[in-house]
């Protein structure tokens, strides 16, 4: 007889090799994707980010119909796609006077549009639709291993970059008077984003792989005011929201990506409403006072 | 004394449109000087080519012998995210770049000093507050201390006591002269002609076209302040086109 907390919270991924697998890739894409995400928020790119996840279909598309369900080349099909527009919309915001919105805009919808365009010369291919809408329950060992990778990677590289990348959010044009290369590290970070978005489609497919980004770096701006201690609360929010998430999907039998994506919802609403930094309670029961 | 830095028939603009016209002089190795003139005379885009920060539409800056390192800025504070969620202590430290680059460890003694450039502002026991919780004097120190661990040989500040109260104004300006004596060159965009005539030896008067550049006391007078306030502020978007250039 074991105890039923125990069997609420840990049994199923103690049972099923399938719940570990995606816990553990839960883990990693938290690992990754929280300080990524931080930054983001930070850079007012949250948009955009969701506009380069929608950039990834041409490219995982293309892989798809070179290579057919074949994770690593959809992968890759991906990355390149993001990339390039990455570095498009990069480049058109520095050497034109549209800004950087603007031009993620226009690059990513001609790529979503291309994107659609690929899909559909396969019809309505059911294994294709499963990858572009993500499937964590079904993450294999090949896939487990990439989104680790991915987020070790991530780490080492923004450990390596923290502080022109912080400067280059703070003071850009202090970044550039002391000549410590902005651009690079611009770059360097989207190429990050690219990177951990890649991650996310094979998991939570390409419409909700910003999702377990976004949320939980969104949510902890109202929970801690350094860099660092951001990242560690939104890495932790995404963790706890893929551990709940996959809970819900395995006891109600929903699809685990939405399940994953609104419990991080939820985080992001409870911490609006209540947390610590500027949140709606301290905004209208703003409590006591020191002295001045 | 030598000049650190040479302006050669410079014209920076945006769009075809001179924002600096002409420009021809040079910055003693030392000096002092306070830049004027109205709003839109071209002085902010004048401290940005000095810097290297915009390519110019003609002439050129030479910048004799001086890396990227020696050159120290103070941009107006609408450059800077406030928002952004960076200590005082760090962004201090920041300016330590020369010495840490972006891998480079923060020894205990280049923590030192960015303490002590904190309490030279004034802020002791600010290290650990946020950027976004300090008035706008206070943001200037914190700016100014980063200036001071930079330890560069040439410092351009721009409109560094806008937003400023008086007393803070005092002792920015003590440290700008320190930086005299210590024998920095200090290139500064001002307002105040009264705090320009009593802190700053040399000005440069600008209204898109060079006024004046020389002693305060030659340059900041009646006439040529007229001038400079005679200056159109819009830009004439059929203007002929310069042939200044292609008489040199």
């Amino acid at each position: 007889m074991t105890h039923p907390v125990y069997d609420l919270l840990f049994a199923p991924f103690v049972d099923f090799a399938f719940m570990r697998r995606a816990l553990v890739a839960c883990l990693a894409l938290a690992l990754g994707c929280g300080p990524v995400g931080i930054f983001l928020v930070l850079r007012r790119m949250s948009l955009m980010a969701d506009a380069m996840s929608h950039a990834l279909l041409p490219g995982a598309a293309l892989g798809f119909l070179v290579a057919g369900l074949w994770l690593p080349a959809m992968s890759l099909g991906g990355f390149l796609a993001g990339l390039a527009v990455a570095v498009l919309a990069g480049l058109v915001a520095r050497l034109t006077p549209l800004r950087e919105d603007a031009s993620f805009a226009g690059f990513y919808l001609i790529s979503l549009a291309a994107g659609v365009l690929l899909v559909s010369l396969r019809g309505s291919n059911v294994d294709l639709l499963h990858v572009l809408f993500g499937t964590i329950l079904a993450v294999d060992d090949q896939s487990l291993v990439l989104v680790a990778t991915i987020a070790s990677v991530t780490l080492v590289v923004l450990a390596a970059i923290y502080r022109p990348l912080v400067a280059e959010c703070f003071d850009p044009s202090f970044l550039r008077a002391v000549g410590g290369g902005g651009g690079w590290v611009h770059l360097g970070f989207l190429v990050l984003v690219v990177l951990n978005l890649v991650a996310g489609f094979q998991a939570l497919g390409t419409l909700m792989s910003v999702g377990l980004m976004m949320l939980p770096a969104a949510a902890a701006r109202f929970w801690a005011r350094e860099v660092w201690s951001l990242a560690a609360v939104a890495t932790t929010t995404a963790f706890l929201s893929g551990w709940v998430g996959l809970l819900l999907s395995f006891y109600a039998n929903l699809p685990s990506g939405p399940a994953i994506i609104l419990v991080a919802g939820v985080f992001y609403l409870a911490s609006v409403a209540g947390g610590r930094h500027g949140s709606l309670r301290a905004r209208f029961f703003p409590g006591r006072h020191r002295e001045a | 004394m030598a000049e650190i830095v040479r302006l050669d028939g410079l014209t920076l603009g945006y769009e075809h449109h001179p924002a600096v016209h002409h420009l021809t002089g040079g910055f003693a190795e030392g000096s002092l000087t306070a830049v004027v003139g109205p709003n839109g005379a071209g002085k902010s885009t004048l401290i940005k080519g000095i810097m290297g920060l915009l390519r110019p539409l003609s002439g050129r800056v030479s910048r004799r012998g001086l890396v990227p390192g020696d050159i120290a800025w103070l941009p107006q504070q609408a450059e800077i995210d406030r928002s952004f969620p960076i200590t005082v202590l760090d962004t201090v430290l920041l300016g330590l770049w020369r010495r840490t680059g972006g891998l480079g460890a923060v020894t205990p003694a280049l923590h030192a000093a960015a303490r002590d450039a904190l309490a030279a502002v004034g802020l002791a026991g600010f290290e650990r507050r946020v950027i976004g919780t300090l008035s706008a004097g206070q943001t200037q120190r914190v700016l100014f201390a980063r200036l001071l661990v930079q330890e560069s040989r040439l410092i351009l500040l721009d409109e560094p006591f806008a937003a400023v109260d008086a007393r803070t104004t005092t002792d920015l300006l003590a440290l700008v002269r320190r930086w005299h004596d210590e024998g920095r060159t200090v290139i500064a965009v001002l307002h105040d002609l009264d705090q320009v005539r009593r802190h700053f030896p040399d000005c440069l008067l600008l209204a898109r076209e060079l006024i004046g550049w020389g002693p305060t006391a030659e340059v900041a007078t009646p006439a040529l302040l007229a001038r400079a306030r005679a200056m159109a502020e819009a830009w004439d978007n059929n203007a002929d086109w310069c042939r200044r250039g292609a008489a040199a």
